[in-house]
């Protein structure tokens, strides 16, 4: 029998299909892997991080005692007012059996020492609070809030624990009377940075990031538009340009910690300007974004196909209309997500800012860009190396905070993509 | 048309950038800081921090900035000159080298005030599902060194031949030898070396006797017995981060990790120290010296910034009051380990006096 074409292909036709069913196999299991590694780390995170939204509050009734706070009519005298005693007294007359100085401390030790603060801030607030009883819902220490919350163990030897048993019936009759309970963390979402896990928030972090996000995206996108234009539009293919674009594709690639360095010699020791300022770190992160805003924008250009431009040129515009009317406003919502992707990038950067000294404990939230800040993901770094049990759960609520950040910024990439992508 | 006024738009945004940047450090460069700002080690930092809350909350300043750059990078930062750019205090889990000491000098920084705080031990933990090891200096360098003394007793060195506890000594468990511990960049890890490497190393006589030998190839021989640690496995560098050395040990009951007594203090549901020559590790132990593994922690001032950063005066007199580093201080339920009465009040008469630190004494 003679063997025709045909049945060389259907001989070798099982194995082809086969070849393709494996090929498929392979790419199922490899995104299912992806996937799995995901879900993984969103579940590790939200598992570990949930519960540091809730805050554990015990109620008292604070008794504005003229008598202990003195002279409230000035602010200095107000700084000075002897706060601390109020709230120790309203806790000494709910267990009034307390009596030894030891025991005396440890039952305030139950509150966070941030407690005569909050109430300061109140009567600052209202001051016609004086002689009257105020029910105040204040924040635990970090060390109740632990327990309540089931992070540490109740059952162990009294000695290995942070709580005494003295402590813990304490807290045991404060449940039973119904005066602790977990509520939403307002905290977190409006501090700065706090040694004490119960008073530590994420603002201040949230908004250093936000200053210098703006430094940046108000510096590299402006430049970087431009230089991908000049390159791709205007400058002639010559030597120089060939050197320019091999270096701006090498710099997408440099390590980040590099443009930290380069950022401590020019910025701080040439210029003089300021430490753990964010218009430092956003003019280094702005070195770190730019070639990839250029070759982003260079890429959106390079698709704009070449009979818009002859069209454009053929009626006449000049070189200048036939980019800024024609090509630019198609070519726009690539390098908006460009830009987006490397601003996203910049926002989860760290290494530079160790340089320029933005790795740094700073509890006042900046108000301005020349204000010492750190940024979201030096706060989780920071948080993640303390020794207090209660960093553990705010380190993943901080990761949750910049992951919402990220994926909020790339969701408006995909969205500015779709809506004004033009296909031919 | 409208790629156009996006384009101008972008512009002048760049252009107003760059305008308010260049005006804003001109004028950051003429004014004053208003807020103190500390560099240095990353096991002061969690101390330092605390104080500078404190002050900031009660004190009316503005909180002070604590950067974490490690003891040698602080040190450089602090050292690189006197004006408003550079730090007014730098933190340090060792004392100040009289190389630093003289950078300084030659900088222009030539009036410094040395404060102690306290001290700080190094704990050897494990798992609380473990049995506690009783262990001393001699067998943790035998452990851990690259190279060590032949067991014959011979003078010579053969690379590490010890697999598990036992194999060092028969009393200590068949257990395979496992120890997460900071990397070459920490201070913990140099004082680690420094207090049980080299103390472990010196109880050979030999050894000891190249310590002890005036020729500096003898005393670089010692450095390098004592301060290599083997690389095959046994001792794993798990990063400065000393939560994750915790978390580990908790899932590995057999093995060990090195990290700041405060860690022990924070996890003690979940973490146990090891005994090292006899004695366990607890606040009361370390505070009266029983036991050895400990280092002091400082942090240095510059005097020529005392009067000109606004708060200097306050922040060095909240930090040396009995409230903070005290026995019952604020300081101490951190972690902090107080100093003895009488050193206390030495350093609290200096930080009044603002005495005079002198290369010489380093």
């Amino acid at each position: 029998m003679i063997e025709t074409n045909i049945d060389i292909v259907k001989k070798g036709l099982g194995k082809r299909y086969r070849a393709e069913k494996r090929f498929r196999i392979y790419g199922v299991c490899a995104i299912a892997a992806s996937l799995i590694f995901l879900a993984f780390l969103f579940i590790s995170i939200g598992t570990n991080g949930y519960t540091a939204f809730q805050q554990t509050f015990i109620r008292l009734s604070i008794y504005f005692d003229p008598e202990i706070l003195g002279d409230t009519t000035h602010r200095e005298s107000l700084a000075s007012a002897n706060f601390p005693a109020i709230v120790k007294q309203s806790l000494l007359k709910m267990f009034p059996e307390v009596q030894s100085r030891g025991e005396k401390k440890q039952l305030t030790s139950l509150i966070s020492s941030g407690a005569s603060y909050y109430i300061r801030d109140m009567f600052v607030e209202d001051p016609n609070l004086i002689g009257n009883t105020v029910q105040v819902w204040i924040p635990a220490d970090d060390d109740v809030d632990m327990l309540i919350k089931g992070h540490t163990e109740r059952g162990v030897e009294e000695a290995e624990r942070r709580l005494n048993n003295k402590q813990l019936g304490w807290i045991e009759k404060l449940e039973r009377d119904g005066n602790i309970e977990k509520r939403f963390n307002t905290i977190f979402f409006t501090a700065g940075d706090s040694r004490e896990p119960e008073l530590a928030g994420i603002w201040g972090a949230a908004s250093g990031s936000f200053f210098t996000m703006i430094v940046t995206l108000l510096l590299s996108f402006p430049i970087g538009v431009a230089a991908a234009i000049y390159l791709e539009e205007f400058a002639k293919k010559n030597r120089w340009t060939d050197i320019i674009e091999v270096n701006i594709n090498n710099l997408a690639a440099v390590p980040s910690i590099v443009f930290g360095l380069l950022g401590l010699a020019v910025f701080l020791n040439f210029f003089g300007m300021p430490r753990s300022a964010p218009l430092v770190g956003g003019l280094v992160m702005t070195l770190m974004t730019l070639p990839v805003i250029i070759i982003a924008s260079r890429a959106a250009l390079k698709s704009v196909p070449p009979s818009i431009r002859e069209a454009a040129l053929g009626v006449g515009a000049s070189q200048m209309q036939m980019v800024f009317h024609h090509v630019l406003p198609l070519a726009l919502p690539g390098m908006l997500t460009g830009a987006i992707i490397g601003m996203a990038r910049a926002l989860g950067e760290t290494a530079p800012l160790l340089m320029i000294g933005m790795v740094a404990f700073i509890v006042d939230v900046p108000s301005g860009f020349t204000d010492p800040a750190t940024a979201l993901p030096v706060q989780i770094f920071l948080w993640a190396d303390s020794p207090e049990r209660g960093f553990l759960e705010k380190t993943s609520a901080a990761i949750m905070v910049l992951l919402t950040f990220l994926i909020a910024m790339n969701a408006l990439a995909v969205i500015l993509r779709k809506k004004f992508e033009k296909r031919w | 048309m409208k790629g156009k006024k996006i384009f101008a738009g972008l512009g002048v945004a760049a252009a107003l950038t760059f305008g308010a940047i260049t005006f804003n450090s001109n004028a950051i460069a003429d004014s004053a800081r208003d807020y103190i700002s500390v560099v240095g080690s990353s096991t002061v930092y969690p101390f330092a921090t605390v104080v500078a809350e404190q002050f900031g909350k009660t004190a009316g300043f503005k909180t002070p900035k604590i950067e974490s750059t490690g003891t040698g990078g602080g040190m450089k930062l602090f050292c690189s000159g006197v004006g408003v750019q550079h730090p007014d205090i730098a933190n340090a889990s060792r004392r100040m080298k009289k190389s630093e000491c003289e950078m300084c000098d030659k900088n222009g920084v030539k009036d410094i005030l040395e404060v102690k705080i306290g001290y700080d031990g190094i704990v050897l933990g494990a798992s609380k599902k473990s049995s506690a090891m009783n262990i001393t200096r001699k067998e943790l360098f035998l452990a851990l060194a690259a190279n060590v003394p032949e067991a014959s007793g011979a003078e010579s060195l053969v690379p590490n031949p010890y697999k598990t506890w036992k194999d060092i000594n028969p009393a200590l468990p068949a257990n395979k030898i496992e120890v997460l511990g900071p990397p070459p960049t920490s201070g913990t890890r140099d004082a680690f070396v420094e207090l049980v490497m080299e103390k472990g190393g010196a109880e050979f006589g030999w050894i000891k006797a190249l310590e002890k030998s005036d020729k500096k190839e003898d005393k670089d021989k010692f450095k390098s017995i004592c301060h290599t640690i083997r690389e095959d496995g046994a001792y794993i560098e798990a990063g400065e981060n000393d939560n994750l050395i915790v978390q580990k040990l908790d899932a590995n009951p057999k093995a060990f990790g090195i990290f700041g007594f405060s860690f022990l203090d924070q996890n003690g549901d979940k973490i146990q120290g090891t005994p090292v020559e006899g004695v366990v590790p607890t606040f009361e132990a370390i505070a009266d010296g029983k036991y050895s593994v400990s280092r002091p922690l400082y942090f240095y001032v510059k005097k020529a910034h005392v009067d000109v950063i606004p708060g200097m005066k306050e922040f060095l007199k909240e930090f040396a009051s009995e409230k903070a580093w005290g026995e019952d201080g604020y300081l101490s339920e951190k972690g902090l380990i107080p100093m003895p009465d009488d050193e206390r009040k030495s350093f609290t008469k200096d930080v009044q006096t603002l005495k005079n630190l002198s290369c010489g004494d380093l």
